[in-house]
C-alpha cells in the first residue's frame, strides 16, 4: 500500500516524460489523477490505522531487500507522526500539482518533476531504513533543484544552486552520521526498527557527540534552524509559488521529521543531554525568524521567514520532549504539539505562498508597497489570506493554536523560561501578519489595481479546501491528535 | 607454463594483431571493421575472465600473477570500459586513413592496465606501467596535426617517462633491499628486515611511479590537458581505464608491507586528500566541459586513494574499491559518450538549452555528472557510500569527512555543467555524431543504473576477497 503510493506518482512521472506531446490542459489533468493516488492510498490506510493502546508502532510495513549485503533494503511503513505528515504533503502536492501553473511550454516536464518529488517525499516520510531514507532524502534535493531552476524566474537558477549546495552539504552531513550510528550497532544494519530497538552509541560520548551534531547539523539545515537558514529565502523567492508551497510545506518538514525519526528515537540518551542546547537554538529561530520576517518589504521573503520562525516553535517542542527531566505527559504534549505544528505550518504556509502565486500571476511584484486596499476588488483573495494569516499567527479555532498551544503548555514543564522567551516570537508575528493584511487588503487602493483579478474558480477551491483543513483541525483536532498521540506516546513512554 | 591462466590476456592481444593486420590491408571505408573486431575479443576475454574463478585466491607463474577475485573483477570492468571506449570511436575517427590501428593500440593499453590489475611482482609491475603508458601516450597525440592533442601526447610523455622513472628506480631498490620480487616473497622478508630509511624511500619511489596512471598528486597534471586534448574517444579510455588497473597495483604493493613498521596509512591518506582536494578546487571555474571532466577524474582518484588507505585494515575495502572505480568508469565513460556524440562540443556554454533539443542526450549527461557527485541510486552513490563504510570501519572517519567536504564542492561544479542545459535557451539543435557513439551513451547510461539499483549483484559476489599472501 505504501510502496505503491510512493511507485505511482514515481512512474507517473516517467510516463509523462514519455507521453506524446499531449497539450498542458491533458497533461495537468494527468498529473492530477495520479497525484491523487497517494491520497486516496494514505486515507485507505489512516481508516485502517490502529491506535489502540498495543498496537505495533509502525503498520503497513513492506521489506524486499535490496543491497543485504550493506544490510540496506526498501523498508517502508508508518507511525502516527509518519502517516499524518505523509498525508498532509500528499494534500499539498494534489493541490501545488492543480494550481494553475505557469509552465513555460514545459508542462510535460514540470508535471514529472512534481510527480517525482512528491514520489520521493513521500519516500522520505514512509522509509524505514535509514539509508532507503537518505536515498529519498538526496533525490528530493534534485527535484526541488530543478523546479526552481528551470521554472523559477529572476535569479533563478542561482537560487536552485544555492539551494542545492547548501542542502546538499547538510545530507551528506547526514549520511556520516547514519554511517557512524550503523557501525556502531554491532552488525551492519540500516533497518530502523532495529536501531531504535538497539539505542547503539548509547555509552560512547565523544562518538555519540559528534554523531548528534551530524544530524543535528544536517537537519538543521534542511528545517532550517538558525544560523543554517540563509539558503532560504532566495530559493523561495525566486521559486514559481505552487513550488514554494511545496517548499516550506513539505520540504522543511523532512529537517524536524529527521530529527524525531532518527537521533530523538535512536540515541535517546545523548539526544537528552545536548536537548537544552538545541532548545535555545530553537527559541533563537523563533526570535530571529519572526524579528527579520517583520522587516521584509518583500511579501514573499516575510512568509519565508515565518517559516523560520514556526520551525523553530516545532523543534523547540521536539528539544523539550527529548529532555529527561519533566513529566511523561508535558513530553509528550510537547512531541504531539511539534507534529501539530508540522501539519498546521504546512497547510497553511503552502496556502500562504499559493497565495503569493496569484500575486504574481496578476502583477509581477511582490513588493507589499505596491499594493494596497486589495479588499475592494478581491474579496475571495482577502477572505482566504486571512483566515491563513490568523492560523499561522495562532488564532483559536485554528490549527496553528493547537499546535503552539499544546508545545508551550509542554515546553513549560520542561524549560519554562525557554518558553517565556518563545512566547514573545507569538507576539512578533502576530504583529508582523496584521501589518501584511492592512499593507495588501485594506488602506487605500492604487488605481493601476483597480483591475486586480479576483481568484478564479479553482483557485478559490483549492485555497478553501486547504483553509478548510486548518480550520478543521482548529475546531475537532481529536481525529489528529488521536493518530499523532498513539505515535508520540510511544516514543516518549519507551526513554 | 600454465598458459590457461593468462588465456584472456592472449585473447586481447591476439584480437589486438589480427586488427593491426586488417588495418594494414583493409580499405579506408572498411577501417570500421576493426571496432567490430575488438568488441568480439574483448568479449571473448570478458567471459574467459569470468571462468577463471576458482574460489581460492592464487598466486600463478611462479607468483608473478594473482589470480583472486580482485584481479579478475578489476579485468572485468577494464574490459568493459574498454569496449565502450571502442563504441565512440568508429564514427570520430571516420576520416582517418588508416585509423583500424586505433583499436589494437586500445587493446594494448587495456592489456598493460589488466596486467597491472594482476601484478603480483614488482618487474611484471613495471613491466604492465610501461605498457599502459606507451600506448597511451600514442592514444593521446592521436590527431598529429592538431596541436592540443599534440601537447596533451607530449606532457602526458614527459610526466610519464619522470613518473616510470621514479618507478624503476624504488622497484630496483627495493630488489637490493629485500632481494626478490615477488610479493609473497617481500611479505616474508619484510616480517624480519629492519626498517630503513631506503626502504621508506624506495616504496615511496615506487608509490609514485604507479600513482602517477591513477592521476593522483603530484604526478596528476597530465590528466586535465589529455581530457581535454586528446581525442574526446581516446580521452575517455585514457581517464578511466589506467586509473582502473593503476589503483589494483597500488592496493597489491602497498598490502605487501606491515604496517606496524611502516606506518604508509596516513601517508597515502595525505596523498588521498591532497589528490580529491586538489582536483576539485581546479576543476570549480573550468569553462571547458573536457577540462573539466579532467580534474574531476583527479578528485575521483582521490576517492579511490580512500580505499587504498585503508586496504587490510578493512575487509570492505577491496570491494569498495572495485565498485567505486566500476561506478566512476561507467559515469565519466556516459559524459565521454555525450562529449563525443555533441562531436566534441567542448565550451559549457555551448551546452546551453541542450535538454530542450536532445532530451535523452540531457539527460545522460544529467546522470553521469549527478552519478559522479554521488546522488542515490545511481552507481557513484553505492561506491561513495562502501567508500565511507570502509573508512569509518577502518577508523579513518576524519578521511570520510574530508571526502564529504570535497563531494559538496563538487557538487558545484558539476551543476556549473547541468544548468546550462536545462535553464537557458538556445535556437540551433545540435549536430550528433552517429549511432555508434550513441550506442556508447545508452551503454554508459544503463550501467551507471544498474550499478547503482542492483549493486547487490556485484557486491554480493565480491563479499570474500583476501589477497594471496
Amino acid at each position: 500500500m505504501l510502496t505503491l503510493a510512493i511507485l505511482v506518482p514515481l512512474l507517473g512521472a516517467f510516463a509523462l516524460l514519455f507521453l506524446p506531446n499531449a497539450c498542458e490542459q491533458t497533461t495537468r489533468r494527468i498529473a492530477i489523477g495520479v497525484a491523487a493516488v497517494p491520497l486516496v492510498l494514505l486515507l485507505i490506510v489512516w481508516a485502517r490505522f490502529d491506535t489502540g493502546a498495543g498496537a505495533a508502532a509502525f503498520q503497513q510495513v513492506a521489506t524486499v531487500p535490496w543491497i543485504p549485503s550493506l544490510g540496506v533494503a526498501w523498508r517502508v511503513g508508518v507511525d502516527g507522526i509518519a502517516l499524518a505528515i505523509s498525508a498532509m504533503s500528499a494534500v499539498l502536492f494534489l493541490a501545488a500539482i492543480a494550481w494553475p501553473a505557469e509552465t513555460k511550454q514545459r508542462a510535460r516536464a514540470y508535471y514529472a518533476w512534481f510527480l517525482f518529488l512528491e514520489a520521493v517525499s513521500l519516500g522520505v516520510f514512509m522509509a524505514l531504513d535509514l539509508l532507503l531514507f537518505y536515498v529519498f532524502f538526496d533525490l528530493s534535493l534534485v527535484g526541488m533543484y530543478f523546479l526552481i531552476g528551470r521554472w523559477g524566474h529572476d535569479d533563478a537558477p542561482r537560487a536552485a544552486l544555492k539551494f542545492f549546495v547548501y542542502t546538499f552539504a547538510g545530507s551528506l552531513a547526514i549520511l556520516l552520521a547514519i554511517l557512524g550510528l550503523s557501525l556502531g550497532s554491532g552488525s551492519l544494519t540500516f533497518d530502523m526498527r532495529e536501531l531504535i530497538a538497539r539505542q547503539p552509541l548509547a555509552g560512547m560520548d565523544v562518538r555519540s557527540a559528534l554523531v548528534l551534531l551530524g544530524f543535528v547539523f544536517g537537519f538543521g539545515i534542511k528545517t532550517p534552524l538558525f544560523p543554517l537558514h540563509t539558503w532560504l529565502p532566495p530559493a523561495h523567492v525566486n521559486a514559481p509559488g505552487p513550488v514554494s508551497a511545496i517548499l516550506a510545506g513539505v520540504l522543511l518538514k523532512m529537517g524536524v521529521y529527521g530529527l524525531i525519526r532518527i537521533p530523538f528515537s535512536m540515541m535517546s540518551a545523548t539526544f537528552a543531554r545536548y536537548a537544552l542546547p538545541l532548545g535555545i537554538l530553537a527559541v533563537i529561530s523563533i526570535l530571529w525568524g519572526s524579528l527579520v520576517a517583520l522587516g521584509q518589504q518583500d511579501l514573499k521573503r516575510r512568509i519565508a521567514y515565518t517559516s523560520v520562525n514556526h520551525m523553530g516553535y516545532a523543534v523547540l517542542g521536539v528539544a523539550a520532549a527529548g529532555a529527561m527531566v519533566a513529566s511523561e505527559s508535558g513530553r509528550q504534549l510537547a512531541l504531539t504539539g511539534a507534529v501539530v505544528e508540522m501539519v498546521a505550518h504546512g497547510l497553511t504556509t503552502g496556502a500562504l505562498f499559493l497565495i503569493t502565486a496569484v500575486f504574481w500571476q496578476r502583477a509581477r511584484e511582490y513588493d507589499m508597497q505596491a499594493y494596497g486596499g486589495l479588499a475592494q476588488v478581491a474579496p475571495r483573495l482577502t477572505a482566504a489570506a486571512t483566515v491563513a494569516a490568523f492560523a499561522s499567527l495562532g488564532l483559536p479555532g485554528l490549527a496553528g493554536f493547537v499546535a503552539e498551544f499544546q508545545i508551550f503548555a509542554g515546553t513549560f514543564a520542561t524549560y519554562p523560561w525557554l518558553a517565556g522567551i518563545g512566547l514573545l516570537g507569538i507576539l512578533i508575528t502576530a504583529a508582523l501578519f496584521l501589518q501584511l493584511l492592512q499593507r495588501l487588503f485594506f488602506g487605500e487602493m492604487q488605481s493601476r489595481r483597480a483591475s486586480f483579478a479576483d481568484l478564479c474558480m479553482r483557485e478559490t477551491l483549492l485555497l478553501g479546501v486547504l483553509l478548510l483543513l486548518v480550520v478543521a483541525i482548529g475546531v475537532y483536532p481529536h481525529a489528529l491528535l488521536a493518530v499523532i498521540d498513539s505515535a508520540s506516546a510511544t516514543l516518549v513512554r519507551s526513554r | 607454463m600454465p598458459l590457461g591462466d593468462v588465456l584472456p590476456e592472449i585473447a586481447v592481444l591476439v584480437t589486438a594483431v589480427i586488427g593491426l593486420l586488417l588495418a594494414s590491408f583493409a580499405p579506408m571505408r572498411r577501417q570500421w571493421l576493426g571496432a567490430p573486431l575488438a568488441l568480439i575479443g574483448l568479449a571473448l576475454a570478458g567471459s574467459l575472465c569470468a571462468m577463471q574463478w576458482s574460489g581460492q585466491p592464487r598466486l600463478t607463474f611462479s607468483g608473478t600473477w594473482a589470480l583472486d577475485g580482485a584481479s579478475i573483477a578489476a579485468r572485468l570492468i577494464i574490459l568493459a570500459a574498454t569496449a565502450i571506449a571502442v563504441l565512440l570511436a568508429p564514427e570520430w575517427f571516420r576520416h582517418e586513413r588508416r585509423h583500424g590501428e586505433y583499436y589494437s593500440m586500445l587493446l594494448l593499453s587495456a592489456l598493460g592496465a589488466m596486467a597491472m590489475a594482476g601484478a603480483a611482482d614488482t618487474l611484471q609491475l613495471v613491466m604492465s606501467v610501461l605498457l599502459s603508458s606507451v600506448t597511451g601516450y600514442t592514444l593521446a597525440a592521436w590527431h598529429r596535426d592538431w596541436a592540443l592533442s599534440v601537447e596533451a601526447g607530449m606532457k602526458y610523455f614527459l610526466i610519464g617517462a619522470f613518473a616510470n622513472t621514479l618507478l624503476m628506480l624504488g622497484v630496483a631498490l627495493l630488489f637490493g633491499l629485500l632481494g626478490c620480487t615477488g610479493y609473497a616473497d617481500m611479505a616474508a622478508a619484510l616480517t624480519h628486515a629492519s626498517v630503513s630509511p631506503l626502504l621508506l624511500l624506495a616504496l615511496a619511489l615506487a608509490v609514485i611511479g604507479v600513482a602517477f596512471e591513477l592521476g593522483a598528486v603530484p604526478v596528476h597534471t597530465w590528466l586535465p590537458d589529455v581530457a581535454e586534448g586528446a581525442p574526446a574517444p581516446a580521452a575517455a579510455f585514457l581517464t578511466v581505464v589506467p586509473k582502473i588497473g593503476a589503483a589494483l597495483a597500488l592496493a597489491r604493493l602497498l598490502h605487501v608491507f606491515p604496517t606496524d613498521a611502516i606506518g604508509w596509512r596516513p601517508l597515502l591518506a595525505a596523498i588521498a586528500v591532497a589528490t580529491m582536494t586538489l582536483g576539485n578546487l581546479a576543476a570549480l571555474w573550468q569553462t571547458d566541459l573536457r577540462r573539466l571532466l579532467g580534474w574531476s577524474s583527479v578528485s575521483q582518484a582521490g576517492y579511490a586513494l580512500m580505499a587504498v588507505t585503508v586496504i587490510g585494515a578493512s575487509g570492505q575495502a577491496m570491494p569498495a574499491l572495485l565498485f567505486f572505480l566500476a561506478g566512476y568508469a561507467a559515469a565519466n565513460l556516459t559524459a565521454f559518450a555525450v562529449v563525443v556524440q555533441l562531436r566534441g562540443r567542448t565550451e559549457l556554454a555551448d551546452y546551453s538549452g541542450l535538454a530542450h533539443h536532445r532530451p535523452l542526450l540531457a539527460a545522460g549527461l544529467t546522470l553521469s555528472l549527478l552519478s559522479l557527485v554521488g546522488i542515490p541510486p545511481l552507481a557513484g552513490f553505492v561506491g561513495k557510500l562502501t567508500l565511507f563504510l570502509a573508512t569509518i570501519d577502518a577508523g579513518y572517519a576524519w578521511l570520510a569527512v574530508v571526502a564529504i567536504l570535497n563531494t559538496v564542492v563538487s557538487l558545484f561544479y558539476y551543476l556549473r555543467a547541468i544548468a546550462p542545459v536545462y535553464f537557458h535557451e538556445r535556437k540551433a539543435a545540435p549536430q550528433l555524431l552517429g549511432n555508434w557513439a550513441g550506442s556508447g551513451v545508452i551503454a554508459g547510461v544503463v550501467a551507471v543504473l544498474v550499478l547503482g539499483l542492483l549493486a547487490q549483484a556485484l557486491l554480493g559476489h565480491w563479499e570474500p576477497m583476501a589477497l594471496p599472501w
